[in-house]
């Protein structure tokens, strides 16, 4: 055993964390520090220069784009850009449909959706869950018809996250109503284009625009866009829910929330007057949270070492989903806890453009907000009481 | 022992709760937020003049209905059923008892202006650095000629963009934290001098930044003795919390039924979520916050009129346990939700965040366990 990363590791690193240095966009930084609403083209500048550096989809082999990196050097690199506070690299070209496409689609599909994933030029949404399909997903009820060489397809999906966006759509629809729930599922690519196709949004607590509904009335889809074999989906979105969760634990994005917590707590004072990072109660729980931290770290870095020995995430995964979520969202119970009076103003009700200077510390602004918003965490990709069930089941054989 | 309410108690109560039934239902409080002004002053009229409930803890001789700690505790656990945004706490709890505290003709000429509806308050004791303790203040008054003079930054007051009076903590004399020195004020809204910054609070009320440059005010303006107003400021947060706990409770205990209903008719893999152990425990689970919820509300206010030490123990035992309990059962409504639990669509979510600004109103979790540790230690001493 040894923790240490040898000396071509840590060249990697040093090289990485430069080429952040030198080429993350000043304007992003100073955006994502005031807690503004981020625009379709903010993503689209880092993605676009971590592309043309050949790094923005770490994860894929080399012969679709990847740079062929090890499993130490994906994680090296995802800690870089969360130590950085870079925008994330959106997931849904990337980490999701793109894998699919490589992984069960055709030479065809392969060659006309890839690399427009890799640059950028589409941009993809998720259409999986439904109102009556959540942690159930396999009982979803979107239909799709195969009439001639298309099918019609129709039906409602929700959660959309930034579907307003989207170019283009990966969507779980059934196609054999008569068979066992999981077995008469296929997936689409869809063109968000198409007509038929309603996309409305959904408000959540703190204001955010970013999911939606998405309603597919008679949305007409070649026979071609179809990944893999009809009825057969649920392979798919099996092996792009395993996916999806490979990195959810955001060790490194929660490292750096504690160190904001941290800094917020210097500056806020306590009863006494005292900082509050030197308050006994506050501290402690602080502390508490890093312990919590270092054992997820230490877990996944065991499970990437598997990993790296040619064993896939398995169910063990689920155990990376359900400390990180939890750990994301205490970190911002111990924020909201630390800016006291000034969590209860809201800011989204100022007018655009409005040059009042804002009320209270600007730490303060998105500390309610955040905290309502990540309880979306617990809830997404595959609820945590669903994760727990995936291990009583997987691990425990229960 | 008697836990039970009188006829008239339970009579405020249904009176309330079928006016909320009836005239302020979820969606009909959404829109009275997206009004000019946040709010419906129609609703604090027809409190006044329908259901006569702003008297409700004032003594006869002065117009009320003789009523005190328990009629605020019962009204204000309706309120927080309905998610209610009116000023009730703010002038009736907090204005109604620093009036009748000051007495004199002060009172008597304010609270039969509060009871008819026509005066509402706002308790301006919170500053930028003063977290939860009222004494560490930096808002200075001095006096001049016959009256004073405020200079200083009153921080998130409630209310005081819809409020007549404000009732404004400064320093007389002292430093930020001295137990000395701490004065308190009535000042008019609209006093000149003061620039007042107006905003929305994550939870739907009206509250603004209060800055006083060089403002006057008159000699009646300071209430009680100068520079020793710290005990009842002290009182009026405890007040403050004993009703923000009745809230909490009332807030809980809806957003609990809310979150079974939604359990019950929700089917996944089948059959309704609530036949599931993990959801049935988990409700189960908020029951028991609920009820110890309503419990520290009764244990608080019952215990309102004991001397300073044991009133702050009955009030920091309460809102410490209700800051707890709100906070799981927040979570844990919006977890069984699921993601429709996060959206502003539904009622559960917007309890969800009254709850959440209810834990620290008043002081949040770990400001009440260190007074009570405070307290514990200078018992042993």
């Amino acid at each position: 055993m040894d923790l240490a990363f040898s000396p071509a590791e840590r060249a990697f690193q040093e090289e990485v964390r430069a080429f952040i240095a030198e080429n993350y966009p000043a304007e992003l930084r100073g955006k994502q520090e005031e807690g503004e609403e981020l625009a379709k083209e903010d993503y689209l500048k880092w993605h676009r220069i971590l592309h043309a550096k050949g790094w923005v989809a770490p994860a894929w082999p080399k012969e679709y784009g990847g740079p062929g990196w090890t499993a130490t050097q994906r994680y090296i690199f995802s800690e870089e850009l969360a130590r950085a506070d870079t925008l994330p690299i959106l997931p849904f070209g990337i980490n999701m449909v793109g894998p699919v496409i490589y992984t069960f689609g055709t030479a065809e599909q392969k060659a006309r959706f890839l690399p427009r994933i890799l640059s950028g030029e589409d941009w993809w949404c998720q259409g999986y869950s439904e109102p009556g399909a959540g942690s159930d997903l396999a009982s979803l009820r979107t239909r799709a018809e195969r009439v001639g060489d298309h099918y019609i397809v129709n039906g409602q999906k929700t959660w959309t996250t930034l579907a307003q966006h989207a170019d283009w759509g990966f969507f779980l629809v059934r196609t054999d109503p008569a068979a066992k729930p999981q077995e008469g599922i296929s997936f689409l690519l869809i063109d968000m284009k198409s007509p038929g196709i309603t996309v409305r949004p959904i408000i959540t607590l703190g204001g955010e625009h970013e999911v939606n509904e998405v309603w597919l009335e008679n949305v007409k889809v070649p026979v071609e866009n179809r990944v893999f074999e009809e009825n057969r989906g649920w392979t798919c979105a099996k092996f792009l829910l395993a996916h999806e969760r490979t990195g959810i634990a955001g060790v490194a994005r929660s490292k750096r929330g504690i160190e904001r917590l941290k800094s917020i707590a210097r500056i806020e004072t306590d009863d006494d007057g005292r900082p509050l990072l030197h308050n006994p109660f506050f501290r402690r729980k602080v502390a508490d949270l890093e312990c919590d931290l270092t054992a997820l770290e230490f877990t996944e870095l065991r499970t990437l070492a598997g990993e790296a020995a040619g064993r896939g995430p398995g169910p063990e995964s689920s155990l990376l989903k359900v400390k990180g979520t939890e750990i994301q969202q205490r970190i911002t119970e111990l924020v909201l806890e630390a800016v006291g009076h000034y969590a209860a103003p809201y800011f989204r009700a100022f007018p655009e453009g409005s040059n009042e200077y804002p009320i209270g510390p600007a730490h303060a602004h998105r500390a309610a907000p955040t905290y309502f918003n990540m309880r979306k965490t617990s809830i997404y990709g595959g609820s945590n009481e669903i994760q727990r069930n995936i291990i009583a089941k997987m691990v425990l054989g229960l | 022992m008697d836990f039970g309410f009188t006829e008239t108690q339970t009579m405020l109560r249904e009176q309330l709760a079928r006016f909320f039934r009836e005239r302020y239902d979820f969606d009909t409080r959404q829109k009275m937020l997206a009004r000019e002004g946040g709010r419906d002053p129609a609703v604090w009229k027809a409190f006044a003049e329908e259901l006569g409930i702003l008297g409700a803890g004032f003594p006869e001789s002065l117009g009320g209905l003789g009523g005190g700690a328990v009629e605020h505790m019962v009204i204000m656990e309706e309120l927080g059923r309905a998610i209610a945004i009116e000023p009730y706490l703010d002038t009736c709890v907090i204005g109604g008892h620093a009036l009748l505290a000051a007495s004199g003709p002060l009172a008597e000429s304010l609270v039969p202006g509060i009871i008819a509806g026509d005066v509402i308050m706002a308790f301006a004791w919170a500053e930028p650095k003063s977290r939860y303790n009222p004494a560490r203040i930096a808002t200075r008054a001095s006096a001049d000629g016959a009256g004073w003079t405020l200079d200083g930054h009153k921080a998130v007051v409630l209310a005081a963009p819809w409020a007549t009076h404000w009732l404004v903590t400064a320093r007389t004399s002292g430093s930020p934290g001295d137990r000395d020195g701490v004065s308190l004020f009535l000042v008019e809204a609209g006093v000149p001098g003061v620039t007042r910054r107006d905003y929305p609070t994550v939870d739907g009320i009206m509250a603004s930044e209060l800055y006083f440059e060089r403002s006057r005010v008159g000699p009646h303006a300071l209430l009680g003795r100068e520079g020793e107003a710290l005990p009842l400021v002290e009182e009026l947060l405890d007040r403050a919390a004993a009703a923000t706990c009745a809230e909490a409770a009332g807030t809980m205990r809806r957003l609990h039924e809310l979150t079974l209903d939604y359990a019950k008719q929700r089917v996944q893999f089948g059959q309704p979520i609530s036949r599931f152990q993990v959801i049935q425990h988990r409700l189960v689970d908020m029951l028991m916050e609920v009820e110890q919820a309503v419990s520290m509300a009764y244990q608080a206010t019952l215990r309102l009129d004991l001397p300073a030490p044991e009133r702050a123990r009955a009030v920091s035992q309460a809102k410490a346990k209700i800051a707890k309990g709100a906070r799981f059962l927040g979570q844990a409504a919006v977890q069984t939700h699921g993601g429709i639990g996060i959206t502003n669509e539904l009622a559960a979510g917007h309890y969800f965040k009254r709850l959440t600004m209810l834990e620290s109103r008043y002081g949040d979790q770990d400001h009440h366990l260190a007074r009570l540790e405070a307290l514990m230690m200078a018992e042993a001493a």
